[in-house]
């Protein structure tokens, strides 16, 4: 049983790097949000994981509450990308992925 | 001869537990290596469905307490109900700010209806125009 708990650990480990590499690289605001649930998701199940490894079930109102928080987060995150001018600065975006929404405008 | 009910349930648990780590491993790697918005909120929402109700049903088949099992069934709910709302959302903000690769769209109704929009408008104002009044400041947008 033990084998299996390290297994999912690190498992989940690896998605939390993986969500947190791709928050930091952006390339915008979106894509950090989208990263920022997986970490959100890859959190609430390593607590769900705590909670079964221990048998107690003291952790467990902690999900719902991760569950809610989330969803606020991203909800106010994409309204505020939805507001903003991409020529304003605050995304910054590497250049083949520029050309790439230019021609989009087009 | 006797089952061994909590080792069964354990064993069951350990799989979904698994299986749930996966689909969450998955996420992140998709999230990574895939190359624009979209295909990265569809790597996304692996663990936020599937994934967690396989990890919730692992954490209530190990805790024997039937209080912990509604609130995973809460959890769930909260999570069937959010996850769609801030995926739209997502969603409609990348096409609004131009994230949105229309090349490599199948299916694209929301640009043809936004053009559609936009120079029914233009009509109108021109039409206002034509008579030679000030374009009223309500007008749809």
């Amino acid at each position: 049983m033990t084998v299996v708990f390290v297994i999912t650990i690190a498992l989940l480990t690896v998605a939390a790097g993986c969500a947190i590499y791709r928050a930091e690289r952006g390339p915008s605001m979106l894509d950090r949000t989208v990263a920022l649930d997986v970490f959100t998701t890859t959190i609430v199940g390593a607590i769900a994981l705590e909670a079964a490894y221990s048998r107690r079930a003291t952790t467990i109102p902690i999900l719902v509450v991760m569950s809610m928080v989330a969803f606020v987060g991203s909800v106010t995150v994409a309204r505020f990308a939805a507001a903003e001018r991409e020529e304003e600065g605050l995304i910054e975006l590497p250049p083949p992925v520029d050309d790439r929404t230019e021609e989009a405008e087009r | 001869m006797t089952v061994d009910w909590i080792g069964v349930a354990d064993v069951v648990a350990a799989i979904c537990m698994l299986l749930g780590a996966f689909l969450a491993f998955a996420a992140g790697i998709g999230i990574v290596r895939f190359p624009d918005l979209l295909a990265r909120m569809h790597a996304a929402t692996k663990p936020q469905v599937l994934g967690l109700i396989l990890m919730l049903v692992g954490v209530g088949l190990r805790v024997h307490v039937w209080s912990v099992v509604g609130m995973l069934v809460l959890v769930v709910v909260f999570q069937l109900l959010t996850a769609p709302v801030g995926a739209h959302m997502v969603g409609r903000a990348g096409f609004r700010t131009g994230k949105v690769v229309h090349e490599d769209l199948v299916v694209d109704d929301l640009t043809a209806d936004q053009e559609a929009a936009l120079a029914e408008e233009d009509a109108a104002e021109a039409a206002e125009e034509d008579e030679g009044r000030e374009p009223s400041s309500d007008a749809p947008r």
